[in-house]
């Protein structure tokens, strides 16, 4: 692992996370177990204070494992999370739940996060209560953006932007320092999810608040993030500052993330790299290079069929990782 | 590609699908007087947020909204091919259905039966409308898979939908619209349950497929980004009414209505930097109570006091049929002031 020089440390540091399901056996219980599903498989990172790092990959990438098992609502199979220092998985439950207060989540779908049978002032209340807070579920609301006639109504009363802000004001309610936005937009429409991106701007800016900012869309993470990893297949493949990664993306599959995004505009004229095939199964990755088997890269050889391309700094000191033996010559 | 002022093949005019909602509620009007029409071998995006009516306009076509508790006005007219499809008999409708006009949609799981092969499923729709002897329908079924480019098409013909991933389930589904070679297909959100990359492959499918096999296609989206890339012209749609129509360049280049424009402005895009996006203010009302005047005027920077008391009409607004239901349009300096 390269680490740039060290101001002060940073507030989340992941290190080698990793979350394997064993597999199930087969018959009942009796055959052979399937082998196990390497959901994560070494992720690490850093998030200094105030900062957001945009987590990006499709569906069975393993990020959103990355999210849970960090705030230990899924218990991780190795690895190491600190938290302003502490080591999120080694804590017992008194002193868990006083972390947990300041390490929240937000929820892609907050409808089902959402108690039906509980008004907005209830599931915000509830927080408030059992921390024992002074905050007021008005402030909060209106921190949000949202007025204060909204307290009395349920969740299926609102819209789904108008759920999502309470969302976000039930994650706001316990004064956390960091919080892991899973797919905070994924669900809404265009004009709403800038609504919710920009509330989210102005949240971490107003509260200094950290964001693992969990999506897919890469175009999504560009208005948020200050540096961008890319996983596939359980591993990250691409970290860098936002501004390098969208400028000269080094491994061949951010590229092909980042040429699929359909563009607003009818005359961009720009290579599209459409990949071939689907994403492996996470429980029988292919040797070597996990993404070799639909890799467009010209330079593509034997190497990247038998050889696991380590995560690397290019070039040396950019604090650009690339996990490509041809991240030296990347594709255009 | 651009539509030439030929005969339409499908004329969409005044469809009215209204529906009576629970609790007395009042009337949900879905769609509102829409009118388009679609011509021979182009590609007609009809874009919108949820709740705009788009998905209950595709459906009217082929009349597959539930009845109750929706219904089809009288004096809405959707005529294909010289015939008004609200008026043939359910016999007539099915000999359109599935055969001259196709449709896919949005979540190919719940569309594909779960206990059928997916050749059977790839078939049906041959044996039905062609009269083809199971053993020929089958043939059809691979080649079909091979068409939409399944790896194995031989194995995989026997495959249930379960063994499939999104993707190709999405391919099967796309299949078993085009075996009867339909001159329109209906393609509402066909890529939006997809992961990125299989959204490429999807839509560069989708456009191979239309140039070998030449036949019209209606691609309902909410993705403006998908619209810019893979149509020829663009229907928007707001509250149950269109509000703007153009050639797919002229409005990118010139958006004409402040909720085009609003929409535009929205969308993250990878090219731009870190910054603040623009958003719309407010939400989509209720279909049971569009506001009175301009549908839009609550949210529109732009509103003026003639805008709550009269609706526009669909206003002439430029090159290729561009019109806009706006009445900045015949007042184009209030935009210039407000910026």
């Amino acid at each position: 692992m390269t680490a740039p020089p060290p101001t002060r440390a940073p507030l989340v540091d992941v290190r080698d996370l990793v979350k394997h399901y064993s597999g199930e056996r087969r018959w009942f219980g009796l055959g052979r177990p399937r082998p196990a599903v390497r959901a994560v498989d070494g992720v690490s990172f850093a998030i200094s204070s105030g900062r957001t790092l945009g987590l990006v990959g499709e569906s069975g990438s393993g990020k959103t494992t990355v999210g849970r098992t960090m705030l230990r609502l899924q218990e991780a199979t190795g690895g190491k999370v600190l938290f302003d220092g502490s080591d999120v998985f080694a804590l017992d439950s008194g002193p868990l739940r006083a972390l947990r207060r300041r390490m929240q989540i937000v929820f892609q779908d907050p409808y089902s996060s959402l108690n039906p049978r509980m008004t907005v002032q209830d599931a915000l209340r509830e927080p408030l209560e059992i921390h024992g807070l002074s905050g007021t579920v008005a402030a909060l609301l209106e921190e949000v953006g949202l007025d204060a006639a909204f307290a009395q109504r349920y969740p299926h009363e609102l819209s789904g932007g108008q759920r999502q802000r309470v969302g976000i004001a039930r994650a706001l309610s316990v004064e956390p320092q960091f919080i892991v936005c899973d797919e905070p937009v994924s669900a809404l429409d265009v004009s709403v999810q800038a609504q919710v991106l920009n509330l989210l701007a102005d949240l971490q800016a107003r509260r200094r608040l950290t964001y693992l900012f969990i999506a897919h869309d890469l175009a999504v993470v560009r208005h948020i993030a200050d540096a961008v990893a890319v996983m596939y297949l359980g591993k990250i493949v691409e970290r860098a500052p936002a501004a390098e990664i969208y400028a000269l993306p080094r491994h061949p599959y951010t590229r092909a993330l980042l040429s699929a995004v359909p563009e607003p505009d009818p005359k961009a004229k720009k290579s599209r790299i459409v990949l071939s095939g689907d994403m492996p199964s996470p429980a029988t990755p292919p040797p070597g290079c996990p993404f070799h088997p639909r890799c467009p890269h010209p330079l593509k050889s034997e190497r990247c069929r038998t050889e696991v391309p380590p995560l690397r700094e290019v070039p040396a000191g950019s604090g650009h990782l690339a996990a490509c033996h041809y991240a030296e010559q990347p594709m255009k | 590609m651009t539509a030439t002022p030929g005969a339409a093949l499908l004329r969409v005019r005044d469809l009215k699908t209204y529906f009576v909602t629970e609790h007395g509620r009042g009337t949900a009007r879905a769609v509102d007087e829409v009118s388009f029409d679609l011509y021979p071998g182009e590609t007609l995006g009809i874009v919108g947020e949820s709740g705009c009516g788009k998905t209950v306009t595709s459906l009217s076509i082929l009349r597959l909204v539930p009845e109750p508790p929706g219904h089809i006005l009288p004096g809405s007219l959707i005529e294909f091919e010289g015939r008004n499809l609200l008026a043939l008999a359910p016999r007539e409708l099915r000999s359109v259905r599935g055969n001259q006009i196709a449709m896919i949609f949005q979540e190919p799981m719940t569309s594909l039966n779960p206990v059928f092969t997916v050749g059977d499923q790839i078939a049906e729709a041959a044996i039905i409308h062609q009269r083809l002897s199971r053993r020929a329908a089958r043939a059809r079924a691979i080649e079909m898979l091979k068409l939409v480019g399944i790896p194995d098409p031989a194995q995989r013909v026997d495959d249930y939908p379960h063994q499939m991933s999104g993707g190709m389930r999405q391919r099967v589904m796309i299949a078993m619209a085009l075996i009867c070679h339909p001159k329109v297909l209906i393609a509402d959100e066909p890529t939006t349950a997809l992961d990125v990359t299989i959204q490429a492959q999807i839509l560069e499918l989708l456009d191979r497929l239309q140039n070998e096999l030449g036949m019209a296609v209606l691609l309902i989206t909410h993705d403006l980004g998908v619209v810019a890339g893979h149509t020829d012209r663009v229907v928007v749609m707001y509250a149950g009414r269109v509000v703007e129509t153009a050639p797919t360049t002229e409005l990118f280049e010139r958006p004409t209505h402040p909720y085009t424009e609003g929409l535009l402005a929205a969308v993250p895009r990878v090219d731009a930097p870190l910054s603040r996006l623009h958003a719309i203010p407010g939400q989509v009302p209720a279909a049971t109570a569009w506001p009175a005047g301009c549908r839009f005027h609550p949210r529109c920077p732009y509103a003026w006091e003639k805008c709550a008391a009269q609706e526009p009409p669909l206003l002439d607004a430029g090159e290729g049929g561009h019109t806009a239901r706006c009445w900045l349009v015949t007042e184009p300096e209030r935009r210039q002031a407000k910026r």
